[in-house]
C-alpha cells in the first residue's frame, strides 16, 4: 500500500492590498498559486527527489506534507488516512512519523540548546519516553549520524561546523524513528567536500532504518545521485515524474529536457547545449490559463495556451509527463 | 602580463592571534584570459580579491613580494591614487550576492550612471547612453534602466551588476561567486553571456567560486585554494585530466555529475585547519590520506609538473598511485573524524 | 575552532542538585556578562553596595530613624549639619539622616525590585503571546496596551489613595501599570522576528506545542533583552517612586529616598539643609546610573555589534 498519496494538492496565497491599497496604488487582489494541483504517490522505503527551480513550489509542498502549512485544496493521505482530519492524538502520531531535515544548518538549530537538548527536544515534546530512555536514544542517534556522543552532546551550535550541525539536524529528525523523512535541500549550504558524506549518510540511514524519503533540491546532479524516482515541478505544477535514470536519460517534458541539458558538468571539455527555452521564469502570481510552461516552451502549440493544463500521461512504465505533445507524437518539433 | 601577484599574504590581527587568511599566493593573469580560483568556504579566495581591490578592513595586513598591474607596482600607490586610477577603470568587481548589492530605492540605470560618474567626468546624458549600451551587451532591454531593483529577477540583477562592472572598460573583471544562488537555467544564460562578452571586449576575468562545474566551463586556467594557499594551478584541461594534488582529486570525487550517474561520491572527512597561528607543514595534511611525516613539518614548495602547471605537494612522485587510490572510497575513510 | 570541554553528566544525579547547578551556572553567566563590560562592573559594584546596606539595615543603622535624638547637652538635635555624631546630619525633627538613609535604601530597593520584576513579567508574557499567536489575540493585547498608554501615573495613584487610603503598594501598582507597556512592545517585536526563524519551524515539526515553543525555544533567545529591560525597569521604578513620594503620594509610614525629599520639602528648609537634600538625591542618581550601566552590559550581549573588538 502506498505510504503517501498526494492528490490535487493546492496552496494558494491571497494577496489583498485592501480597499485603500487598491485605491492608492491600483493594485488588485492577487492569488499566488504556489502549489496548484500536484498529485503523486510514494511506496514505503523509496527515495523520491523533487526537482525544480525557485518558485516551483517544491518547498511549499514539503511544508504542506509536514503539516507546517495547511493546504487550500487537495488531499494528503498518510497510510490511507486523510491528514486534514486528524484529531490531536492522530496529529501527535503524525508529527512523530513525519520529520523534516532543513536546509540551513545555521538557522535550524536553536542557538541556546546543546546538542543533547536539541536531539532530545522531539521526544520530550511528544512525551514518548521517560528520561532514561530518552537519554539512551539520543546517544544512540548521535552515534548513528557519526557524532561521538561524549564529544558532541554538550556542544552548542556555534561550536560546530556546518557539516556537524547538519548531522545534528538529521539526528533530531531521526531520533523519533520517523516513517517519512522530508529533506529540503540539506546540502546546499554545506561545503562541497563534505556534501557527499552527508548524502551517503541520508541514503544509508534510509535503507537501514527503513524510512521513506522525499529529497527536495534544485540541483539535478545531487538528485541524480540519491533519488530513485524523480518529480519535476514548475510554477506549482508537476511536469514529469519517473524513475531517476529513465527521466534523466530520456526526459519527455520540454522543461525537464531543458533542465537536464542545462546541468553543468565538472569537465572543461563539456559545453552545455544552448537551451531552447526562452524568457525568464515567471512568478506563480495569477498565472494565465493553460500549461504553465507555455510562455517559454520551444514547442508550444495553441492548445498549450488555451486548453487546461495537460494531465499526466504514461510514457513508459512508471514514467509520466504532463505535456500536450505526448498526444501527438508526430507533432514533436512543430513550432507555432 | 596583466596582473602579477607574488607571495601575497593577508594577515588579520585578532584577540585570539594572527589569522592568516591568505598565506603566500603567487599567481599571474595574462591579457584576455579567464582565471578561476576554486575553493571552499574559508579558503581565502574572497579575502584574496578584496586585498587586490583594497576592500579589506583596517585590521588586515597585506603584503606581497610583488603586486603589479601591467608592470606598474600597485603597492606603492596611495589609496587615493588606487581609487582614481585602478579601481573600476582597470580592475572592477562583481561582488558576491551581487543581486543584493543594488540599492532598493534607486532605479537600476541610475545606479550604474552614478557608478560611472563617480570615476569619470561625464555629462549625464552620455553616461546614460553608455549604460543603455551596456544593458544591451549584457542582454537586458535598455528600457529596464528606469525600473527598480525589486522589479528585476535575480538573474537580471546579476546582469545589471555585470554591466556596472563593465562600465569603464576595465582590463580585468573580478567576479565573486557570480552564479551562486541562481537557478541553473539562469546560470547557464549568464555564463554564456559572459563568455560572449569576453570574446568581444577582450577583458580578462578572475573568477572565484566553490562550484567546480562553473569554473570548468568558464576558465582557461584554474587555481585550487585551501586554507589560504594555492594547492594546484593549471590550465583547465590539465587540472581535470592531469590532476596532481590530493585535494583536487578529493574535490573531483566529491562533485556529483549528471553524466556519471553511477559514480560513487566520496567526501573528504575532517574540516579545514584553524587559520590562526603558523601552520608548519602542508595545510591539507590533516585531511590528506596520502600524508607522510614530511607533510606535517615542512610546507611543500610549488613544483612545475607541466607547462604552467604548478602543484604544492610532497608526494608528487607517487601521483599515479595517488590518482588510482583517490578514486576508492576506502582511501578517504581511514583515520579522520566526521565532517 | 575551540572545542568545548565535555562535561559528562552522571545518570544518577538527582533533580535538586542539577537544578542548583543550573542556577549557579546561570548566576555565573550573569556575572560573566556584566563583568565583561567596564561600565557593567562599576554598576554591579554600586548595586551590590546598596544591596548590602538594604539587607543589613537593622544592624548598620546607629539610631532608630524615627527617633528624635538629643545630643550630649540634652538639646534636641534639630537641623544639625553633618558631624561625627550625625554623619549625614539631622532633620527638623532631630532624626538621624544616615539611619534614615539606611532604612530607606531597603524600602526603595524593594519597591524598585518588585515593580521592575513584576512589570517585566507582565510585559514579557503579553509580548510573547501577542507576537507568537498574532491575529486576534495580538490585536486585543496591543489595543489593551495602547489604552494603558493613556493612563496617567499620578492621577492614578491619587485615585487609588482617595479610594483606599495610602500604601506603598499603590505606588508599586501604579508603577507596574505604567512600565510594562514598553517591554511588551519590544518583546513582541523580537518574538515576531524570532518566530520566523527556522529553528522555530523545526521545533514545530518535532512536535512541540505552541506554549513549549514560546517558553522553551523563543524565550531563551530574548533573555538578554529581558534582562536589559529588567534593569531598565527597576531604574525607572526607582525614579517614579521617588517622584511620587516627593510629591506626597507615597506612604508616610514607609521611609524611602523620595519620601525623605518630601519631608525636606514640607519642612520648608530645603534651601538651608543641603545635607538633607544631598544624601537621598545622590543615592538616587547613583543607583539609577548603576542600573543603567548594568543594562548596558546586557545591551552588548543582545546586540553583539556594540561589543568592542
Amino acid at each position: 500500500m502506498a505510504i503517501l498519496e498526494i492528490s490535487g494538492l493546492t496552496k494558494h496565497f491571497e494577496v489583498d492590498p485592501g480597499l485603500l491599497g487598491r485605491v492608492l496604488s491600483g493594485k488588485h487582489k492577487q492569488t499566488i498559486k504556489a502549489v496548484d494541483g500536484v498529485s503523486f504517490e510514494m511506496q514505503p522505503g523509496e527515495i523520491l527527489g523533487i526537482a525544480g527551480e525557485s518558485g516551483c513550489g517544491k518547498s511549499t509542498t514539503c511544508l504542506l506534507i509536514s503539516k507546517l502549512h495547511e493546504p487550500t485544496g487537495g488531499t494528503i493521505r498518510f497510510k490511507g488516512k486523510d491528514i486534514a482530519e486528524f484529531d490531536r492524538e492522530a496529529l501527535r502520531n503524525y508529527r512523530r512519523a513525519v520529520q523534516l531535515i532543513f536546509q540551513d544548518p545555521y538557522e535550524s538549530l536553536n542557538p541556546r540548546f546543546t546538542t543533547f537538548d536539541l536531539v532530545a527536544e522531539g521526544p520530550r515534546a511528544l512525551g514518548v519516553w521517560d528520561r532514561e530512555e530518552t537519554a539512551r536514544r539520543v546517544i544512540e542517534t548521535l552515534e548513528l549520524v557519526g557524532l561521538k556522543p561524549d564529544e558532541y552532546k554538550d556542544r552548542y551550535p556555534h561550536q560546530m561546523s556546518g557539516g556537524e550541525r547538519q548531522r545534528v539536524g538529521i539526528a533530531c529528525a531521526l531520533v523519533l524513528e520517523p516513517e517519512l523523512v522530508i529533506a529540503d535541500e540539506p546540502l546546499s549550504m554545506l561545503d562541497v567536500s563534505i556534501r557527499a558524506g552527508i548524502l551517503d549518510l541520508i541514503r544509508d540511514l534510509s535503507h537501514r532504518l527503513n524510512f521513506t524519503c522525499i529529497y527536495v533540491s534544485h540541483d539535478l546532479s545531487i538528485l541524480s545521485n540519491i533519488s530513485e524516482r524523480l518529480l519535476v515541478m514548475y510554477l506549482g505544477m508537476a511536469m514529469e515524474i519517473g524513475p531517476t535514470d529513465r527521466l534523466i536519460r530520456n526526459p519527455q517534458h520540454p522543461y525537464a529536457k531543458a533542465l537536464v541539458e542545462a546541468v553543468p558538468v565538472p569537465d572543461p571539455r563539456y559545453k552545455r547545449p544552448i537551451p531552447a527555452i526562452k524568457g525568464e521564469i515567471a512568478r506563480p502570481i495569477d498565472p494565465p490559463p493553460g500549461c504553465r510552461f507555455a510562455s517559454r516552451c520551444p514547442q508550444v502549440m495553441d492548445a498549450c495556451r488555451q486548453d487546461p493544463p495537460p494531465a499526466m500521461r504514461e510514457v513508459e512504465p512508471g514514467h509520466f509527463a504532463a505535456c500536450h505533445l505526448l498526444e501527438f507524437p508526430a507533432a514533436e518539433g512543430a513550432t507555432v | 602580463m596583466l596582473l602579477d601577484i607574488q607571495d601575497l599574504k593577508v594577515h588579520y590581527a585578532t584577540n585570539q592571534g594572527v589569522v592568516k587568511a591568505v598565506d603566500g599566493v603567487t599567481l599571474s593573469i595574462g591579457e584576455n584570459e579567464v582565471v578561476g580560483i576554486a575553493g571552499e568556504s574559508g579558503c581565502g579566495k574572497t579575502t584574496l580579491i578584496k586585498s587586490l581591490l583594497r576592500l579589506l578592513p583596517g585590521t588586515a595586513a597585506v603584503s606581497a613580494d610583488r603586486l603589479a598591474f601591467r608592470g606598474r607596482d600597485l603597492q606603492g600607490l596611495s589609496d587615493r591614487e588606487f581609487r582614481k586610477q585602478i579601481l573600476w577603470n582597470e580592475i572592477s568587481l562583481v561582488p558576491q550576492s551581487a543581486m543584493n548589492s543594488l540599492d532598493p530605492v534607486y532605479r537600476v540605470g541610475e545606479q550604474v550612471v552614478e557608478a560611472i560618474r563617480a570615476h569619470v567626468e561625464t555629462p549625464r546624458r552620455q553616461a546614460r547612453e553608455r549604460v543603455a549600451h551596456l544593458f544591451d551587451v549584457v542582454g537586458l532591454q535598455a528600457s529596464l534602466m528606469d525600473n527598480y531593483p525589486h522589479e528585476f529577477s535575480g538573474g537580471m540583477r546579476q546582469r545589471a551588476m555585470i554591466a556596472m562592472a563593465l562600465a569603464l572598460e576595465p582590463s580585468l573583471i573580478i567576479m565573486d561567486e557570480p552564479t551562486t544562488g541562481l537557478d541553473v537555467l539562469v546560470q547557464e544564460r549568464i555564463i554564456r553571456k559572459l563568455l560572449e562578452i569576453r570574446r568581444e571586449i577582450k577583458s580578462s576575468i578572475l573568477l572565484i567560486t566553490h562550484d567546480i562545474s562553473v569554473i570548468a566551463e568558464m576558465s582557461d586556467r584554474i587555481g585550487i585554494m585551501y586554507a589560504g594557499r594555492l594547492m594546484e594551478l593549471a590550465s583547465a584541461t590539465d587540472l581535470f585530466e592531469q590532476t596532481h594534488h590530493p585535494y583536487t582529486l578529493g574535490l573531483k570525487n566529491a562533485f556529483p555529475s549528471i553524466k556519471a550517474l553511477d559514480r560513487e561520491l566520496i567526501s573528504i572527512p575532517g574540516s579545514p585547519p584553524n587559520l590562526i597561528g603558523t601552520l608548519a607543514g602542508c595545510a591539507f595534511e590533516g585531511r590528506c590520506p596520502f600524508a607522510v611525516s614530511a607533510c606535517a613539518s615542512e610546507r611543500p614548495a610549488e613544483t612545475e609538473v607541466g607547462p604552467s602547471h604548478r602543484v604544492a605537494c610532497h608526494r608528487l612522485g607517487d601521483v599515479e598511485t595517488m590518482r588510482i587510490q583517490a578514486s576508492e572510497k576506502s582511501t578517504w575513510q581511514s583515520s579522520k573524524s566526521a565532517a | 575552532m575551540n572545542r568545548a570541554r565535555s562535561t559528562a553528566v552522571p545518570a544518577s544525579e538527582n533533580v535538586l542538585s542539577k537544578a542548583l547547578r543550573g542556577f549557579g551556572g546561570a548566576l555565573r553567566n550573569q556575572g560573566r556578562i556584566i563583568g565583561a563590560s567596564g561600565l557593567g562592573r562599576i554598576g554591579a559594584v554600586i548595586i551590590l553596595f546598596f544591596g548590602v546596606i538594604a539587607i543589613l539595615a537593622p544592624w548598620l543603622a546607629l539610631h532608630d530613624p524615627w527617633e528624635t535624638l538629643r545630643d550630649a547637652s540634652n538639646k534636641v538635635a534639630i537641623m544639625r549639619p553633618p558631624s561625627w555624631d550625625y554623619p549625614l546630619g539631622t532633620t527638623t525633627l532631630g532624626r538621624d539622616i544616615l539611619s534614615q538613609m539606611i532604612y530607606a535604601t531597603r524600602a526603595t530597593m524593594i519597591i524598585g525590585l518588585i515593580s521592575g520584576v513584576v512589570s517585566i513579567a507582565i510585559g514579557a508574557n503579553i509580548g510573547l503571546m501577542a507576537g507568537y499567536y498574532g491575529g486576534k489575540l495580538d490585536e486585543v493585547l496591543m489595543r489593551f496596551t495602547d489604552i494603558i498608554y493613556g493612563m496617567p501615573f499620578l492621577p492614578f495613584i491619587i485615585v487609588l489613595i482617595s479610594l483606599f487610603g495610602r500604601s506603598q503598594w499603590f505606588v508599586v501598582l501604579a508603577i507596574v501599570v505604567i512600565i510594562w507597556r514598553t517591554s511588551a512592545r519590544v518583546v513582541r517585536a523580537q518574538t515576531l522576528a524570532l518566530k520566523q526563524r527556522q529553528f522555530v519551524s523545526a521545533a514545530k515539526a518535532r512536535g512541540c506545542s505552541n506554549l513549549r515553543i514560546i517558553y522553551r525555544h523563543i524565550m531563551p533567545n530574548i533573555l538578554p533583552l529581558l534582562l536589559l529591560y529588567t534593569a531598565f525597569n527597576i531604574a525607572w521604578s526607582i525614579i517614579a517612586e521617588a517622584g511620587a513620594s516627593f510629591l506626597g503620594f507615597g506612604d508616610p509610614d514607609q521611609l524611602t529616598w523620595g519620601g525623605m525629599l518630601y519631608d525636606l520639602w514640607i519642612s520648608g528648609k530645603s534651601r538651608v539643609a543641603w545635607w538633607w537634600f544631598a544624601a537621598p538625591s545622590i543615592a538616587i542618581v547613583l543607583l539609577v546610573s548603576a542600573l543603567v550601566f548594568v543594562s548596558r552590559a546586557y545591551e552588548e550581549v543582545a546586540n553583539p555589534r556594540l561589543r568592542q573588538r
